[in-house]
């Protein structure tokens, strides 16, 4: 069994160093460190307010959209300095999907897919169409809506949505995709589709994945982050911290003891 | 803080139950041995009667571990207790079979001549001894107590080549004494398998402790 934290050789895409975030003076994350590693699913698991929302928030810079909200230190994404880099550039490479399933309410299926693209300047149909079918495709979505493309999104279930917001998603070809608690509002089939999309689409690009469920984080992530009170308590490979976790406090909170 | 679970409850159950199974697993190894050193072939009944609870607890025992595996998807020191108990109930199933094979041995034994024992006397000490200790050490998650068990089985080997050694003689002077011999070897060769099965009950005690896995492994200690 690895003893070290991280023994993966894999390149890592983005690594954040001395990270410190917070919301109108009151401090939320707490010096954190990680390296996200190239084509892997990485799981941030912790309690409510330790602060993993925060942190994937950074990483496409949406959480300094928040009014009085601070963030210093450093995140470097293939090298670059994502703070200093133009935001919606950024988000490009970096996307991002949320808890609730928000697909653009006024569009249809295509142009909530294809939205992302369009914001970039693409006009030409027919590339769109191509990129419309490649990312409902990666997104698992395609045979259930190719027939009805013109249908408003907000018309499909949550999970099709959800699944809609992930192709629209990958649409603009990132190299991260965050997701914050993308299955909270989906029921356990829903769910399923998300996780099985998941380990599909690891192949092409890297995932950080926030989740309360920890069995989620279990079948989905090769690395595990534990945050607690803004401070990263432990990282590594997801087997080893499920298995023997190093630090009491991970023990506590896997196995539900943390009160 | 720590929260106590009603989790714990299950776990301290499984436990329990563990050590109901291994204590009648020693007292099968004793009753089933005083058949052969005191030639007394009424403890056989005994040993038999258990056997059959120690076999009904083995069923148990796979049932609980699965049921909770299923119904608790345990994490880190949770799962390496049961995956550490779904492993000691298989050993202690065996253990109990080894002291069934001693006892009918013995039995064949009690009514023939007397035969020399060779180191068995010896064996049956260092092999309960063993088995005692890895239970109490799984019971208290005693790593040191653990290591200590696993030390020992060195020392049930070497008396059981030795009891193979004495008795190989003894047939080869007095072919009279070749079926009794034989079937003194088959017993130093079940009090040898106790030792082993102890001898993985300590290893699994570590593995559950630390998640340390030394089985197989040239440093065990």
């Amino acid at each position: 069994m690895a003893e070290a934290l991280v023994t993966s050789a894999a390149k890592v895409v983005m690594s954040v160093r001395g990270l410190r975030a917070g919301y109108g003076g009151a401090s939320v994350l707490k010096s954190v460190n990680l390296d996200v590693r190239e084509k892997t699913v990485t799981a941030i698991i912790g309690p409510s307010g330790c602060g993993k929302s925060t942190l994937i928030r950074c990483l496409n810079r949406m959480h300094e959209a928040v009014p009085g909200a601070t963030c210093e230190g450093e995140i470097l994404l293939g090298g670059r300095d994502a703070l200093a880099l133009d935001p919606v550039l950024l988000r490009r490479e970096v996307g991002m999907v949320f808890q609730r399933p928000n697909p653009f309410p006024t569009m249809s299926i295509a142009q909530n897919a294809a939205a992302g693209l369009v914001l970039n300047g693409a006009r030409d149909r027919a590339a769109l169409a191509e990129a419309v079918e490649k990312s409902l495709r990666r997104a698992a979505l395609w045979d259930e809506v190719k027939d009805k493309l013109d249908a408003p999104g907000a018309s499909l279930s949550g999970g099709q949505q959800q699944r809609l917001c992930i192709a629209r998603a990958l649409a603009v070809e990132p190299r991260v995709l965050l997701l914050d608690e993308p299955c909270s509002a989906l029921d356990p089939i829903a769910t399923a589709r998300i996780e099985e999309l998941l380990l599909e689409i690891k192949d092409q690009l890297t995932v950080v994945i926030v989740t309360h469920n920890m069995q989620q984080a279990a079948r989905v992530s090769e690395y595990t982050a534990f945050m607690l009170l803004g401070e990263m308590v432990e990282y590594g490979e997801t087997r080893r911290l499920f298995t023997k976790p190093a630090d009491k406090r991970t023990e506590d909170y896997i196995t539900g003891r943390f009160g | 803080m720590t929260m106590k679970r009603h989790f714990d409850a299950d776990l301290d159950d499984l436990r329990g139950r563990l050590l109901r199974m291994g204590s009648l697993c020693e007292e099968m190894v004793h009753y089933a041995v005083k058949v052969v050193v005191e030639r007394d072939d009424g403890h056989l009944a005994a040993v038999e009667e258990w056997e059959r609870q120690v076999n009904a607890m083995h069923i148990e025992i796979d049932d609980v571990c699965l049921r909770l595996l299923a119904l608790r998807q345990p994490a880190a020191g949770d799962l390496r207790l049961i995956a550490a108990a779904l492993k000691i109930n298989s050993d202690l199933e065996r253990v109990a079979d080894q002291a069934v094979n001693v006892a009918e041995t013995g039995v064949y034994l009690c009514r023939e001549p007397q035969i020399k024992l060779g180191d068995i006397p010896r064996m049956v000490e260092v092999a309960a001894g063993m088995l005692k200790d890895a239970l109490d050490a799984f019971a208290r998650g005693d790593v040191e107590l653990a290591r200590e068990v696993i030390k020992r089985d060195d020392e049930e080997d070497r008396l059981k080549s030795q009891t193979f050694n004495e008795l190989v003689h003894l047939m080869q002077r007095d072919a009279s004494a070749i079926q009794r011999g034989m079937d003194i070897i088959l017993i130093a060769r079940n009090l040898e398998r106790i030792a082993d099965h102890a001898t993985n009950i300590a290893e699994d005690v570590i593995f559950m402790a630390l998640g340390k896995d030394i089985r197989h492994s040239a440093e065990k200690i």
